[in-house]
């Protein structure tokens, strides 16, 4: 399923409508190269939660929590190099827990994450402004959000 | 009054001994960097790894080097939080069993206003009240200084903290980690107006910062060179990036100093190193009259000489810690 944004409105449309669908132990999976606008698409989502602290890049810490209509997880995976180091940090307790996780560079750790995710990839395009988002569910509740989202 | 400082939060391993809060008798930094180099940003994992084998050994060079024992420390201090969960709790737990043997006391202090403090150990004068940018690879805090502990927050960043935007456009730019550095060099070779990168304000009264819309802009140049199949200039892209990150730093430091009356601005933090940053400054600072501070290379970077004076203004304002307490990833300063 793909979709087109002509502009960061169009991005932060997105996120506010994901943010105000999702529910307890929805995993978002976010990939895109730097700068594509994932952590653009992870503020709008967590707006759309009711967030009202920014939601800053999780570069430094990897994971950063906030809370929301429910607690948000956000996660950037991108210096992690290999399962025992997520586990370290304590990841089921998030992926398995009552809030939402939002992962950015979530394909590096793709082989442990769970079965039931919503993949979405950015994609930039030749205008500077336009994004392609590709939106790859799995399991029939990120199907259900999917398709919600593509209406 | 003696301290034993120990800080971990990201990747240098650091311990030493301060007195009164001013006077370092030893600051043993035991830096991960080149480790780190290959991956191209800190590793977690490698960096928990690293201080747990570092830790007791340079709690030993930081005493040795001081030329005191255990027995002589009358407390400890460490860092709490922001930081990297496995790297903050090798430090705490270290502190937490000396002070637990010695019986003495434990301060747990914020690495950001470490930062801060580093200046105090710089400048035996500075006294608050004063005007504080804030600039790391994880942080960006522009705040007012009330006194010794007491401060007001004006500004903070909204997505990208500074130093993350100089690593970030230096991974693009091909530039080895940490990137902060080598975009400064660079810059000194290039022509700063060469292309004309946003400068983002935000709303007109807000001191916050925002990089991350730069950081695309720099993408979407790069690419842009790269459909034309022109090879980038990357000094002149290094000196138009840095520029674009210092005027808004620079212009939003001196509207709060001027908004409080502060004839001081300090500059704490690892990008408090940047020549660049350091040289626009002093020359507005000239021309408005406002002193210019900000620490030695040493003190910039993450240190425990900087833990252990925020830890001596924290311990005699009464702010001291107990053994219950946890590490703090996401801990905030002030918000």
């Amino acid at each position: 399923m793909k979709i087109k944004l002509n502009g960061i409105e169009d991005t932060y449309k997105l996120g506010k409508k994901l943010g105000e669908l999702v529910e307890p132990g929805d995993i978002i999976c976010l990939n895109g190269d730097l700068g594509a606008g994932k952590t653009t698409l992870s503020k709008s989502i967590g707006l759309g939660m009711g967030v009202a602290d920014y939601i800053t890049s999780p570069t430094f810490a990897i994971i950063n929590e906030y809370d929301g209509r429910l607690p948000l997880y956000h996660f950037d995976v991108y210096r992690l190099n290999n399962g025992d180091e997520l586990f370290d940090l304590g990841v089921e307790d998030y992926f398995y827990g009552k809030g939402v996780c939002l992962i950015e560079w979530a394909e590096n750790i793709e082989e442990f994450l769970p079965e039931n995710r919503l993949e979405v990839w950015i994609y930039t395009l030749p205008d500077p402004y336009e994004r392609e988002i590709e939106l790859i569910p799995y399991g029939a509740r990120n199907e259900f959000l999917a398709k919600e989202l593509i209406k | 009054m003696l301290t034993l400082a120990i800080e971990t939060s990201c990747d240098e391993t650091s311990c030493g001994v301060v007195k009164d809060g001013r006077e370092v008798l030893s600051n043993i930094i035991s830096s991960q960097i080149e480790i780190h180099r290959e991956y191209g940003g800190v590793v977690p994992e490698i960096a928990s790894r690293k201080h747990i084998e570092g830790i007791d050994v340079i709690i030993q060079e930081a005493l040795d080097a001081a030329k005191v024992g255990f027995k002589d420390i009358d407390f400890i201090s460490v860092t709490q939080g922001p930081g990297l969960v496995g790297a903050l709790l090798v430090g705490l737990s270290s502190a937490k069993a000396i002070a637990y043997g010695l019986e003495i006391p434990i301060v747990g202090v914020n690495h950001i206003e470490g930062h801060i403090c580093a200046n105090y150990i710089q400048h035996k004068d500075l006294e608050p009240p004063f005007t504080c940018l804030i600039v790391s690879g994880g942080h960006s805090y522009l705040v007012d200084v009330l006194d010794y502990n007491d401060y007001k927050l004006y500004g903070r960043t909204r997505d990208d903290a500074a130093g993350e935007a100089f690593d970030k456009v230096a991974r693009a730019l091909g530039l080895p980690y940490p990137g902060g550095p080598q975009i400064d060099q660079l810059a000194l070779e290039g022509d700063a107006d060469a292309v004309d990168f946003p400068r983002v304000f935000l709303e007109s009264d807000s001191y916050d910062f925002s990089f991350s819309g730069l950081k695309t802009s720099v993408l979407n140049y790069l690419n842009q060179l790269k459909q034309k199949n022109e090879e980038p200039n990357v000094a002149d892209i290094a000196a138009s990036f840095q520029k674009a990150v210092l005027d808004v730093m620079v212009e939003k430091s001196f509207r709060l100093a001027k908004e409080n009356k502060r004839n001081k601005i300090v500059i704490a933090g690892g990008v408090a190193a940047n020549k660049g940053l350091r040289k626009m400054m002093e020359q507005r600072g000239k021309d408005e009259n406002v002193d210019i501070l900000y620490p030695s290379i040493e003190l910039c970077t993450d240190n425990a000489a900087m833990i252990g004076s925020a830890g001596y203004y924290n311990y005699i304002n009464g702010k001291t810690s107990d053994f219950h307490m946890k590490v703090m990833p996401n801990l905030g300063f002030l918000e």
